[in-house]
């Protein structure tokens, strides 16, 4: 019986997990099949796998199913909670159903505005925010619910948070590091960031967190090409490209191969800084199998 | 503090009163004038794009303020116009629609979208002020509203879409949290940002008193 993600990750042993999501993108649809298959040559490399709950406010098949077909399958899932689609009824009874079919780790996140989905009329809940279902999962394993109803049998989960390290704005990174903060008294048992690609700021956060004594799993995103690492340094604060990354997947002449060869670079370098690291194929779930490669693991 | 409306779209209005041949306008001489959606203006502009719809306007006023009481008599005073009229066309906002519709059996349609309770920047827009969301947050929070400022109404510090400091929503707008967190931290009060603010308790408003007068 291969050792869980808790127990991996609490025996201080370096994890590996890997993040996928129901078809959204057109095609959408009830064929989960092909999330399977990209995972099959992952069995036995990751410790665990992220069910990505509904991400970008794109409309799709349910996290919890596939989370349930993946442990069917012999993964330990990582499940996503979003505030931003359930209120706080559905969000406990989910959590309870998430638990009944053999769940065990889930990562509580706020969720992304509607508007950027693809239904963008619809109306966004967020009746709890990340600290406050980090809060409901805390109860629920305490054996009452957010009304003070007591449960007869209760779950254990192992919930985690997100993290957004932003390494340009001081400001934001001082309320980032300030709610990281309330989301560890609120239960947080680990934390997942975004992406990182400038190993020097990351140890500089990390360092800043360190005393909260929880567990960080680095965010590793393979670049796919410096147009995407230009407009992400433009566009989103919390992921930050060094030049010299630019100009090495700009100047190549096979972006696949230094692509994956950044990626493991990153991850060698993020092993002796982090617990682990969370990876976001971000439609190149191909390529893993031989980041991992790359990267000896 | 105002109510801030919106006019719908035409197309939306002409489907209202599809069926309705004699129209009666009524408009609003406070918010609804200051937001220049239901003011003597806009309300000459309708009546003349009923006109050229083909439909027949039976009578217009503007109500001074057309949620309060005062109401009752300016509708008996225009009485004979109104009773011809097939269905009213309200541009007030929800407030004021619902004290039009207490005194009349007829049928009344909205001409505007009730956006928010806010204030006139100077910029000549208009900011969300008070969502009316029950429990106040306002005393953990620097005094800067999160439930309104926040596009999430986030309690417990800022998302993960915060963007140099600005919303990912509207990257115009300031973030909440980062607004509330510096204001915490120039009046050291940043314990403020330790406490976890409890899920809202949305019981205290719900259904407490109805508004709507019985006919």
């Amino acid at each position: 019986m291969p050792r869980s993600f808790k127990e991996t990750l609490y025996s201080g042993d370096f994890v590996v997990t890997v993040e996928v999501g129901p078809p959204g993108m057109p095609p959408k649809g009830v064929d989960v099949s092909e999330i399977v298959d990209s995972l099959q040559p992952l069995k036995g490399r990751v410790d665990s796998v992220n069910v990505s709950d509904m991400k970008s406010s794109v409309m799709r098949l349910s996290a919890l199913a596939v989370a349930h077909l993946l442990k069917d399958r012999g993964f330990d899932p990582i499940l996503h909670f979003t505030c931003r689609d359930r209120n706080r009824l559905a969000l406990q009874s989910d959590l309870l159903g998430a638990w009944a079919l053999g769940i065990e780790n889930i990562l509580v996140i706020t969720g992304e505005e509607v508007a950027f989905g693809d239904h963008p009329e619809a109306k966004a809940v967020f009746d709890l925010d990340s600290v406050g279902l980090l809060g409901s999962v805390k109860k629920l394993n305490e054996g009452c619910d957010l009304a003070g109803n007591e449960l007869q049998s209760r779950p254990d989960f192992f919930a985690g948070a997100g993290i957004s390290i932003r390494t340009e704005s001081e400001e934001a990174l001082k309320s980032e590091i300030a709610k990281m903060e309330r989301k560890v008294t609120a239960g947080a048992k680990f934390f997942q960031t975004s992406p990182v690609y400038d190993i020097g700021s990351f140890e500089k956060f990390i360092k800043m967190v360190e005393h909260f004594r929880v567990p960080i799993i680095g965010g590793i995103m393979p670049l796919k090409s410096a147009s995407m690492a230009r407009f992400m340094n433009k566009n989103i604060d919390n992921i930050s490209v060094p030049e010299e990354l630019i100009t090495e997947i700009e100047s190549t002449r096979d972006r696949v191969k230094t692509s994956i060869a950044i990626a493991a670079r990153l991850i060698r370098e993020l092993k002796g800084i982090c617990q682990g690291i969370y990876l976001m194929p971000a439609g190149w779930e191909k390529n893993i199998p031989a980041v991992l490669d790359a990267a000896g693991f | 503090m105002k109510t801030i409306t919106e006019q719908k779209a035409l197309e939306e209005i002409e489907q209202m009163v599809e069926k309705d041949h004699k129209i009666y306008l009524i408009g609003c001489g406070t918010c609804a004038t200051m937001c220049r959606t239901g003011g003597k203006e806009e309300i000459l502009r309708m009546r003349d794009y009923l006109h050229e719809k083909g439909k027949e306007v039976t009578g217009w006023m503007v109500i001074p303020t057309a949620c309060d009481e005062l109401t009752e008599e300016a509708i008996r005073q225009e009485n004979k116009h109104i009773e011809e009229a097939d269905s009213i066309l309200v541009m007030t906002c929800a407030f004021g629609v619902q004290t039009v519709s207490s005194y009349l059996e007829k049928p009344i349609y909205p001409a505007l979208n009730t956006l928010f309770i806010g204030k006139l920047d100077v910029d000549g827009t208009f900011s969300e002020i008070c969502k009316q969301c029950g429990e106040c947050v306002l005393g953990r929070a620097a005094g800067i509203c999160p439930v309104t400022t926040c596009a999430k109404g986030l309690l417990n510090g800022p998302c993960g879409g915060t963007n140099k400091g600005k919303c990912e929503v509207d990257k115009d707008k300031d973030c909440a949290w980062t607004l509330i967190y510096n204001r915490l931290e120039r009046m050291g009060r940043l314990d403020d940002m330790r406490q976890i603010q409890p899920p809202k308790n949305y019981g205290i408003k719900t259904f407490k008193k109805y508004s709507i007068k019985e006919a």
